[in-house]
């Protein structure tokens, strides 16, 4: 069972044990739009807190995916570079970006839950 | 990961590196609105601020479904905050000669041309399309520079009066279907060719109609008078091939077709000839050399022009957009990038930009740096998609 957290870079994070997947939410995917380049980091890169770890571009505009914690990653999602739009069709399921181990636990402390992340987006509007 | 939606919006600017585009949201005070605000609001748009109107970047449909849907059936466009002008008096073909290199004067009543306001340097105004409507010329001017260039006309041509029309709407009706949905309302339609300019009566207004567009396809541009254009609209939505389509798929289509836009692809810093449009030139006006900017403009198209806008396709799926640099291969940066994104219909990234003349010829392998890497790529002949309008 894993805990899922949020950023208000618009990603989820879901952690079991001392992993975290990482993806990006329904409310991003949304903004953006039709997904049609994604790039996901190789197994192995080591990431800090807030570093770039993958590119997500849609029709209308190119970003960057942060990693949300820090840590290396373990495996990265490679079928999104054949099938982009998965992003748009299972955000927070199919849609994942990349797997990463966790260095320092704490850091998931500055993150949201979903209801603080709920609020959050309603906030925007 | 960081929303930073350019959008369409970038394009909004009628100067480089002057953006027309606010940080203010479309509900500012400040934006003008067209008279399809409240049936664009009615449709579930996303209204954006660009060039100082609020305006449809998408409709729920997304911006990849209305490009597709465009090229496949019709899509209707607002495109009411363009520039609508008349030009009257006793020669005004020949006074707009004085500030274009087209050849105006040759145009027959109810026939368009797309034309340059140029600049003494030889750089570009603005592009505009012109009609000869018979007492008077009908031209249609880019949102963000209308202003500029009325003011322009006017300073430059005291002998015509420069009317600009700011009751009126300009819808686009594009795609295959295009012209079987209008005929449908106005059956005289169907005999204009490409280009062809003519009144015609619809639903009861006098609306002035071009078979012409910004997309590649067969399509028809209405001027409308504002109260008029709702109604009109809805009759074209209603319409079974039509749906509606924002400025996010029109900048895509455009691309496709490769298209300039101005601000982008065009501008003070470019001569039509580096901009691959020297097919604008007048052959007669080639000889007389009277437009702004001759003496440059005829430098480079005798001397051939030290770079050229071409296409790009990029090798794999990552688009390279606007401002990326263009390097020869596993060398110097050679240009960059003026428009560039993703192309529904091409299935893939497409771009243009500028490359010195000796790289410019189709085929050539150039690298694009993408997020500080080179992206293999090619230079390749325009348009991306084949051309579909009607020449009759």
């Amino acid at each position: 069972m894993s805990t899922l957290y949020f950023t208000e870079d618009h990603e989820w994070v879901a952690v079991d044990g001392n992993t975290a997947t990482v993806g990006v939410t329904d409310y991003a995917q949304k903004q953006l739009g039709d997904v049609v380049f994604v790039e996901v980091p190789e197994a192995g890169k080591v990431l800090a807190k807030g570093d770039e770890a993958a590119v997500i571009e849609s029709v209308k505009a190119a970003s960057e995916v942060y990693a949300p914690v820090t840590g290396t990653v373990t495996e990265g999602n490679t079928d999104l570079a054949e099938t982009p739009a998965t992003v748009n069709d299972s955000p927070m399921d199919d849609g994942w970006f990349f797997r990463m181990s966790l260095d320092d636990a704490s850091e998931l402390d500055d993150l949201m839950d979903e209801a603080a992340y709920a609020a959050f987006v309603a906030s925007l509007d | 990961m960081a929303l930073t939606l350019e959008e369409a919006a970038r394009a909004a600017r009628c100067d480089k590196g002057t953006a027309i585009v606010s940080e203010s949201t479309p509900s500012d005070d400040s934006l003008r609105t067209t008279p399809l605000d409240a049936l664009h609001r009615s449709l579930g748009a996303k209204m954006v601020p660009f060039a100082g109107y609020a305006m449809p970047v998408q409709y729920p449909a997304g911006v990849l479904k209305e490009h597709l849907h465009t090229r496949a059936r019709a899509g209707l466009f607002d495109v009411s905050h363009m520039g609508q002008v008349h030009i009257t008096g006793d020669d005004p073909a020949g006074a707009l000669e004085r500030l274009v290199p087209g050849a105006i004067r040759p145009l027959k009543p109810g026939r368009q041309k797309y034309t340059l306001l140029t600049r003494d340097d030889g750089g570009i105004l603005d592009d505009l399309m012109v009609a000869n409507a018979g007492s008077h010329l009908f031209a249609v001017l880019n949102a963000a520079c209308k202003a500029a260039d009325i003011s322009h006309l006017r300073a430059h041509l005291p002998d015509v009066e420069i009317l600009e029309l700011t009751d009126r709407a300009l819808l686009a009706l594009q795609g295959p279907e295009a012209a079987a949905v209008l005929a449908g309302l106005a059956p005289v339609v169907a005999d204009m060719r490409f280009m062809d300019a003519r009144a015609v009566e619809i639903l009861g207004r006098d609306c002035f109609v071009t078979r012409s567009g910004y997309t590649g396809e067969d399509g028809f541009e209405i001027s409308v008078p504002a109260e008029g254009a709702e109604r009109l609209a809805r009759a074209l939505l209603e319409h079974e091939a039509v749906e509606p389509v924002g400025l996010g798929a029109r900048d895509s289509l455009r691309l496709e077709a490769g298209l300039c836009l101005y601000g982008s692809d065009i501008d003070t810093t470019t001569t039509p000839v580096e901009a691959d449009l020297a097919w604008t030139i007048g052959k007669a006006r080639r000889e007389t050399g009277d437009f702004p900017g001759a003496a440059h403009i005829l430098e480079h198209l005798r001397d051939g022009p030290p770079r050229k806008r071409v296409g790009l396709r990029p090798e794999g799926r990552a688009p390279a957009r606007a401002g990326t640099a263009i390097h020869a291969p596993g060398g110097d940066a050679v240009g960059t990038i003026t428009s560039g994104g993703f192309g529904p219909t091409v299935e893939g990234p497409i771009a243009m930009g500028y490359v010195p003349t000796a790289l410019a010829e189709p085929g050539t392998a150039v690298e694009l740096m993408v997020r500080g890497r080179a992206l293999p790529a090619r230079v390749v002949a325009l348009p991306f998609t084949p051309p579909r309008q009607h020449r009759g």
